[in-house]
């Protein structure tokens, strides 16, 4: 079956709707809609951002995980203190992939897990006494740490503990920044929420540190904000940035530092990847600064030149020269990668769902390759995502908010797609469905996807992935059923 | 810059000179220490004077080796036939859990949040239960929901009982169906912990009010309990030792087909799986054997108290000696004597033995992991000559420490041993660099300390040795097998070749070290 017209879209939709009890129907099909280029804004259409659904499997995390596990894991001499129960600095470990370059455990501390470890005598006296132990141990083990984050779970909130009150002492002490953030997992309705508590906490512990002390810098500074260096996601953005002329003066936060935040107010333009983890500080310093900010799309040829023509406009010709010098030196080898892999990749259809920015944003690199995206959506979208994402996809495709489990597996079963790209806990479901899968989170263990260098990669593991023999093999030659020979012979 | 012939990922190409120079550049944006700098205080990191301040922590964990209780529940409720496991708590901690496993087990992970968020913390979370237990059996076609807690639920007070008994009242689920229950926070013990209470909680509900007519012994058969097992393999011997010395057996708790269904074009949620009948004819069982003993307290005491049953005493049955008395122990409850095929499996795993013991005798190994888990690889490692050191188990408990002190006390080979319980991979990382062993045997988490040895230099590495729980940086070992003579065979292949592995790699340099890179070995 190839793509769905849009009154199959809308029946599919019901049909799956269907199995709910009537109150979680009701909610779930707010969430669900089919594609209308024409519509402004998603508003009408599709609820966003809103509590998952008691009982059912939503793909979500929390407001923990967006604050820990996305913005603050990454800044590599922050060290992040897992405040609460051992669980939750335990999973996060090492899952996101954010390369950093230094010395782990003495100047750089993103692959470690620190944690209060609580037990029941902290949740019944509060933690705060051992939080501040905790702070002077982490100083005298870490002497190179350049500030500590305060990362609050579930009972942090609950107890009444005071962690902004200890950060302030310590942080006296010590003379470094402490941040407490205020991210227990309850706090709002998915990790978004910890995305935005944790830009707050930036705002109001870190980015004015050096107000009025700044030099001017230089007028090509710029900013990365929204990139998270996955498998070197960052790096393989800031070497074409670079080259065009510009200087980037601060990654937020893959293989960023405190130093670079508290540097970026010297920035000419903020240039946003991921808007939804992102978007508040470039907001915020848009006021206070007055830092433009510019989203960018860093996958694919055709999206990656479209950018760095938008960046360069907001400069000088030698930046403009610069951008047009990129995109030369790039092209002969993109349009290598597109012949050798477009024939193989040519019509595939994929489904997509992941988290802040992906679904709309690697659209363009799948049709660099000849592939469509026929269906679309996010575990933590608000309406100004979905705003974005109608435009960038086809008529008809379907667009889902917070799927479950459930709904992605039957939309997949219906819809047929040749490649699905989630996360890993959709991956294993559609192995054993024979549908080819890639991680969309992690890269799948590869990448950098972004850049230049990046869409290579991403060529070479779409292609890797949708034409293995593997899939090939799932029936014992006993198992075929009898007229599918027949069928071949015709 | 990638050419279509050479398509680089990260690694090697980040390690090309254009990028070097772009880390380069960036670093002046960084205010890093100089590279000197930190090369001191990393060596300051690897001095004794760097542990004593690294031992004297009190509050802080780094790097630890253990996770929550509700993990270990969620485990455990995945060896119920077509049960669905259901957390009572936030949602995110739901998404962890199921990661993890994700990541160990490369198969997906059926688990349900009711998804507490800000106004349930302040009014409890009830109205989750209700509605969450509604939508659950009405979607996933279960037989069973089994509930856990995540610390949300327990430091509110959220009375779970009382709201699955609501929930039937008033109608979001029927009366009879299938819900046990526990009680998991976690801050209290670990995700051993959180396996047991979810066990007891399951035998709880489905015999506590319906011992009538039970006994032991009325069904001739005897009851297996794994703990929190990860290693699939480990359900299967066991079983496969039943089957070959005839006794009748149920598997409390068997998620060995769940986790390892096969790829047929379509997804089960559910396969396999011990079933609530099995449960309920629990109690009539001539005994019960417990394999990871040390760290099921809670289990004990329910099966002893309700079910009458008089649990053998008995260490996990991992190297020679604890599987002779394990199946020896079977045999006397069971009258079933042990075949010849299962002498004949000892004989081949002394056979083993005898043909590897001069690669392994005298090694110096660093060991940590879950409590039964270490206990039972240090035993083996004993039989085997090998000489543990530092022994670490961040989830260890008294019962545990006294048994491992005497096992030690009691072998020649245990003379450089040294406990340390409640310890992290922190502790772990200093005494490799204080008093190095030869090898660390454990989880991946290990591999940093590896790394970082390696460091200070090749002669200073101290090479991990995968066995364990996560596993996430090599393909499919927890298939393998750690209990039972066909486990010893595993552990004994794996740490024989590292062995020889490393031997290798220190031998294989061209006109240098040739001497000793044999053929024949």
């Amino acid at each position: 079956m190839g793509l769905l017209n849009r009154e199959e879209a809308e029946a599919l939709i019901q049909e799956v709707l269907e199995v709910y009890p009537e109150k979680a129907k009701k909610d779930r099909a707010k969430h669900l809609m089919v594609n209308d280029k024409k519509l402004e804004s998603a508003k009408k259409c599709i609820t966003s951002n809103r509590k998952s659904v008691p009982g059912v499997m939503t793909q979500r995390g929390c407001a923990y995980a967006g604050a820990k596990g996305v913005v603050w894991g990454p800044f590599k001499d922050i060290i992040d203190i897992s405040h609460g129960p051992i669980g939750c600095g335990q999973y996060s470990r090492g899952g996101r992939r954010n390369y950093y370059s230094g010395i782990a455990g003495v100047d750089s501390f993103c692959d470690l897990m620190f944690s209060s470890d609580f037990q029941e005598k902290d949740i019944v006296f509060g933690g705060d006494k051992k939080l501040a132990k905790l702070i002077d141990e982490v100083e005298s083990l870490f002497p190179l740490s350049k500030a500590i984050s305060v990362q609050s779970e579930c009972p942090i909130g609950l107890i009444g503990d005071d962690i902004e009150a200890v950060s302030k002492k310590k942080a006296a002490e010590i003379g470094k920044t402490i941040v407490p953030v205020r991210c227990e997992g309850f706090r709002g309705v998915s990790q978004s929420l910890g995305h935005h508590i944790s830009n707050d906490a930036i705002r109001d512990w870190v980015i004015s540190n050096r107000d009025g002390k700044l030099d001017a810098g230089t007028p090509y500074d710029v900013a990365i904000l929204g990139d998270y260096n996955i498998g070197g996601d960052a790096w393989a953005s800031r070497i074409l940035l670079e080259e065009m002329g510009l200087n980037v003066v601060a990654q937020w936060s893959g293989d960023g530092t405190i130093a670079e935040i508290e540097n970026t107010p010297k920035a000419k333009l903020n240039l946003l990847h991921c808007y939804r983890s992102m978007n508040y500080i470039a907001r915020h310093m848009e006021e206070k600064y007055g830092i433009p900010w510019l989203e960018y799309n860093f996958f694919g040829p055709t999206k990656i030149a479209e950018s760095l023509r938008e960046i360069a406009s907001h400069f000088d010709d030698t930046i403009k020269e610069g951008a047009e010098r990129v995109i030369a030196k790039y092209q002969p080898a993109m349009d290598a990668i597109i012949a050798k892999f477009k024939p193989r990749l040519q019509g595939k259809k994929v489904m997509l769902y992941v988290g802040g920015l992906r679904p709309r944003h690697t659209v363009g690199a799948y049709e660099d390759l000849g592939m469509e995206v026929v269906g679309a959506g996010y575990e933590f979208a608000h309406n100004d995502d979905y705003d974005r994402t109608i435009k960038e996809l086809k008529d008809a495709t379907l667009i889902y908010d917070d799927a479950t489990g459930y709904e992605l597996e039957e939309f997949v079963r219906q819809v047929k797609p040749d490649l699905v790209g989630s996360g890993i806990k959709e991956k294993y479901a559609f192995h054993k469905m024979g549908v080819p899968f890639r991680q969309m989170h992690s890269w799948d263990y590869s990448g950098p996807y972004h850049g230049y260098d990046g869409f290579a990669v991403f060529a070479r593991d779409m292609d890797m992935t949708v034409n293995n023999p593997c899939w090939s093999m799932f029936k014992a030659p006993w198992q075929k059923p009898a007229e599918e020979p027949e069928a071949k012979a015709a | 810059m990638q050419t279509v012939e050479n398509i680089k990922p990260c690694f090697p190409l980040f390690n090309e000179d254009e990028y070097q120079a772009v880390l380069e550049k960036k670093r002046t944006y960084e205010e890093r220490v100089s590279p000197e700098k930190a090369a001191e205080v990393f060596e300051w990191t690897t001095t004794k004077e760097y542990q004593d301040l690294n031992f004297a922590r009190q509050a802080l964990t780094i790097n630890a080796a253990k996770a929550c209780q509700p993990l270990g529940g969620a485990l455990c409720g995945l060896g119920f036939e077509k049960t669905m496991v259901y957390i009572h708590g936030s949602q995110g901690c739901v998404a962890y859990f199921r990661t993890y496993f994700n990541r160990h087990f490369k198969e997906p992970i059926a688990f349900i949040a009711d998804s507490m968020t800000e106004d349930a913390a302040v009014f409890g979370g009830q109205k989750n239960v209700h509605e969450g237990l509604q939508n659950a059996t009405k979607l996933y076609d279960a037989k069973m929901i089994a509930v856990c807690t995540t610390c949300i639920a327990e430091v509110i007070g959220d009375d779970l009982g009382a709201f699955i008994g609501n929930a039937r009242k008033e109608g979001y689920v029927d009366k009879d169906f299938p819900i046990p229950y526990a009680n998991t926070p976690s801050f209290v013990g670990s995700h051993i912990t959180g396996w047991d209470n979810m066990f007891e909680g399951i035998m709880r509900y489905f015999t506590l009010n319906e011992m009538e007519g039970k006994a032991p012994g009325q069904n001739g058969k005897i009851n297996i309990v794994p703990g929190f097992e990860t290693y699939l393999g480990n359900y299967r011997v066991i079983k496969r030792y039943m089957k070959e010395m005839g006794v009748d057996y149920t598997y409390l708790c068997d998620p060995d087909e769940v986790l390892d269904t096969p790829a047929t074009g379509e997804y089960e949620m559910y396969a396999g799986g011990t079933t609530i009948e099995e449960v309920k004819d629990a109690p009539n069982a001539i005994t019960t054997f417990m394999l990871q003993s040390t760290t099921l307290e809670k289990t004990k005491k329910y099966i002893e108290g309700t079910w009458n049953h008089e649990i053998p005493k008995l260490s996990i049955p991992m190297g020679v000696e604890w599987t002779d008395e394990f199946l020896l122990k079977v045999s006397e409850a069971t009258g079933k004597a042990i075949p010849a095929s299962i002498t004949k499996e000892r004989g081949r795993l002394i056979d083993m033995m005898t043909d590897s013991h001069q690669w392994l005798h005298g090694k110096k190994m660093a060991v940590f992991g879950d409590p039964d888990f270490v206990m039972g690889l240090v035993k083996f490692m004993l039989e085997l000559g090998i000489e543990p050191t530092h022994i670490v188990c961040n989830n260890s408990n008294k019962r545990w420490e006294k048994a491992m002190k005497k096992m030690l006390e009691d072998s020649p080979y245990g003379i450089h041993a040294k406990l340390y319980p409640g310890c992290d991979l922190w502790h772990l990382r200093s005494l490799c660099f204080t008093d190095k062993p030869d090898f660390i045997v454990g989880s991946s988490y290990g591999k940093f300390i590896q790394r970082d040895t390696l460091y200070k230099g090749p002669e200073f590495e101290v090479p991990l040795i995968r066995l364990g729980f996560p596993i996430f940086d090599r393909h499919h070992l927890h298939r393998m097998t750690t209990l039972g003579y066909e486990g010893g065979m595993y552990i004994l292949t794996t740490l024989t070749n590292a062995v020889l592995e490393r031997l290798d790699d220190q031998t294989k340099m061209l006109g240098k070290t040739d001497y000793n890179f044999d053929l024949v070995r």
